[in-house]
């Protein structure tokens, strides 16, 4: 038996409680709100050309985020999450990886696929679920998968992307490959058993995971002082053995040098890092949510100014790697080109029937074979019932 | 060949795969030095290193994710819940994440390399927490594969099977029989079709179809009804999803009776599945109604294991009340 792990600390002869909330853990700042970094800041590696990325992947993300819930407020997609507030989280840890780091996401995280370089119509394909999403039109909007830009494809259930992302770590891990694994979720998702799992899982057996805690406030309306008591999800990491940092998420600077350590640290050492990133979910949880009933407006007002993309923009600006009449072309070249997709997208047909029954095995079996083939003689007899299938039967 | 017991068998199957590809890893709880707490994975860890088959902190829902995600990255996981009554903490991860990889992404990832051990079942004085069947959870999933082996020689073929298939298996060990079933096991590699039943004896009378250890019980019972004169066909389902139905429904056909016995309680148990699927392809075949032969609606007891058991002489009882509807 292993006895080393019962280190002796300081012994006591009357007993005290240690108060969970007495580790103190220090925050990461690099970036102020003006654009100007603090004195003593270690800035991230970060050249013009992947800078000018980030800020386009930011204002990419922005502007996909207000058309697309223009677009449910015009009844023309079901559905739609964004990420306002926050996008500094994920379009800052996707610059800090390699192109062959897997990518496991809750569904916030748009902004890793952005900055990967997932194109347009794939996002448009996905969320109006036409035959051309890659997902083949099974699941809501947002579920993006891809495995070219090796990013996993969204699962609903919360928190299930956590032990996944530390088998993946350790699979690679044990092939030797020069890659990582990130694995976003929000502090609600932490309160999952998948977080325990995952996190003591990838602990013991030393996964090169990073797990990414964006901490934004709200687990749809249930603000994180109802989800959790201690300081935060980083306690937590420190309780499991694992590395851990707390950084201000809407300072991309920050979280860029995290990720770039954290990688760094998960490939050379063999293990895994948590990193909390302390953020603000400025928009709804989704299109059928309506934060006014559970926070005030003065409350999001305060957030507004810790807006991590005008943040980043002033730095660039003094940078001199980004102006005003690049930003004006921008917005302006987006908002038309997501428009123009999205009616392309919406009236692309529906996937064929027979993808009903394809990848739920490797193989179609016999059964639902036997089941497809009746539903079609069905939907011939009732073609005006089937209106995006019967006719391509 | 070898005289093996179902563990030996088991155990010879995790052997050969491992030694195959290097990427297959046996995992789970108490499954490293210690050899799992039947002894399934003996000698794997000394012959194939800590990195590959090792000890996991005991948190099913964890083994079960991190199967997904090894699975999914492109290696062969063999993961063991050491009691089939304790894979309901991973329920999440094999129904709503092993089962829907490939669906959900549209075939750009899946987790069709990833096996599941686990050892259920009764008559093992084991009480509510170390008997149950779970199958019928499982076959109510579409995307996963559900087997379960009746003997050694099966279980070596099965599981190799299960392990090179293309998509999650879930297969259920009979813990009762891990050493009370010894047999020939040829010691080579070689594989058993999944999704494919077996006639294990032919008979005009009635057909009697169960899986797993509850075969001994119909074998027995198909006995007894013999020696009064009461032709049996034995048929052993093996894969519990996808199930063979045409090897069952042509068995029906000839004989005209079935009669299908599980250990897991009666209710929505998945008995009821193949008597609805059965009744339709051979209604008109059918000289009497299909009998169940399951498990009490109770959880599983351990003083009273015996009434509750589905045994043989329930199985002959039924045999008669059957043919002489």
């Amino acid at each position: 038996m292993n006895t080393d792990i019962y280190k002796e600390g300081p012994v006591v002869h009357s007993p005290a409680f240690i108060d969970g909330h007495s580790v103190e853990i220090p925050i990461l700042k690099i970036l102020k709100q003006d654009g100007t970094t603090y004195p003593d800041a270690q800035l991230p590696e970060l050249e013009q050309a992947l800078a000018v990325k980030a800020y386009e992947a930011l204002v990419f993300h922005r502007v996909l985020d207000e058309r697309m819930i223009a677009s449910q407020r015009q009844g023309r997609l079901s559905f739609y999450m964004s990420a306002l507030g926050e996008e500094a989280t994920t379009v800052g840890g996707a610059a800090a990886l390699e192109d062959q780091d897997m990518i496991m996401a809750q569904y916030r995280e748009q902004g890793c696929l952005i900055f990967r370089g997932f194109a347009l119509e794939d996002f448009m394909n996905q969320m109006f679920s036409n035959e051309k999403d890659l997902g083949k039109g099974r699941q809501m909007p947002i579920h993006y998968g891809s495995n070219e830009l090796n990013y996993m494809t969204i699962s609903s259930p919360l928190g299930t992307q956590i032990p996944q992302a530390a088998g993946y770590a350790y699979g690679q891990k044990l092939q030797g490959k020069d890659a990582v694994t990130i694995c976003y979720f929000g502090e609600g998702a932490a309160s999952e058993g998948d977080f325990h799992a995952g996190l003591n899982m990838a602990a013991v057996h030393k996964a090169p995971v990073i797990f990414f805690c964006r901490n934004n406030g709200y687990a749809i309306s249930t603000p994180s002082d109802e989800q959790y008591v201690g300081n935060g999800i980083a306690s937590r990491g420190v309780g499991y053995g694992i590395k851990t940092i707390r950084i201000d998420g809407n300072d991309i600077l920050a979280v860029i040098k995290a990720v770039q350590l954290a990688r760094q640290h998960a490939l050379e050492s063999e293990e895994p890092v948590i990193i909390e990133a302390m953020s603000y979910r400025l928009g709804a949880h989704s299109t059928s949510d309506d934060p006014s009933g559970y926070r005030t407006k003065e409350e999001e007002a305060k957030w507004q100014e810790h807006d991590p993309i005008a943040r980043f923009k002033s730095w660039m600006i003094a940078q001199g790697w980004w102006s005003e009449a690049q930003e004006n072309e921008i917005f302006a070249r987006l908002r038309e080109e997501i428009l123009a997709a999205v009616k392309v997208a919406e009236k692309i047909d529906k996937p064929p029937v027979e993808d009903l029954v394809t990848d739920v095995y490797a193989e179609v079996p016999k059964h639902l074979q036997d089941q497809l083939d009746e539903l079609k003689e069905h939907i011939k007899k009732y073609p005006e019932a089937y209106p995006f299938t019967a006719g391509r039967i | 060949m070898a005289q093996m017991n179902l563990l030996h068998a088991i155990n010879n199957a995790l052997d050969i795969a491992m030694a195959e590809d290097d990427s297959t890893l046996c995992f789970g709880e108490d499954v490293g030095h210690f050899g799992g707490v039947f002894r399934a994975t003996s000698g794997l860890q000394e012959k194939y290193g800590k990195a590959r088959c090792f000890n996991t902190p005991l948190v099913e829902q964890g083994i079960m994710g991190f199967a997904n995600g090894l699975a999914a990255q492109g290696s062969r996981p063999i993961a063991e819940i050491q009691f089939a009554d304790y894979i309901f903490p991973a329920f999440d991860q094999i129904v709503n994440e092993s089962a829907k990889f490939r669906y959900r992404s549209g075939n750009q990832f899946d987790v069709g390399r990833l096996t599941i051990r686990t050892p259920y079942g009764g008559g093992i004085a084991g009480g509510l927490y170390h008997s149950q069947s779970p199958e019928a959870y499982f076959a109510h999933t579409p995307g996963l594969k559900v087997v379960v082996p009746r003997n050694p020689y099966q279980a070596k073929g099965l599981l190799l099977a299960s392990i090179r298939d293309d998509n999650p298996v879930i297969f259920f060990e009979p813990k009762r029989l891990y050493r009370a079933s010894v047999g020939e096991v040829p010691e080579d590699d070689y594989q058993l079709p999944l999704g494919k039943a077996e006639v294990v004896k032919t008979g005009a009378d009635i057909s009697l179809l169960a899986w797993g250890a509850q075969m001994e019980i119909i074998e027995k019972a198909a006995e007894m009804a013999e020696a009064e004169g009461i032709s049996c066909e034995v048929l052993d389902l093996r894969s519990i999803l996808p199930w063979d139905v045409e090897t069952i429904a042509n068995s029906v056909m000839k004989t005209g009776r079935l009669l299908i016995s599980h250990e897991a309680p009666l209710t929505a148990g998945f008995a009821g599945e193949i008597a609805a699927t059965i009744q339709s392809e051979c209604f008109l075949h059918l000289e009497s109604p299909i009998a169940r032969v399951c498990g009490v609606d109770t959880p599983y007891p351990l003083s009273l294991e015996r009434e509750h058991m589905a045994d043989h002489l329930k199985v002959f009882e039924a045999i008669k009340r059957t043919v002489n509807f």
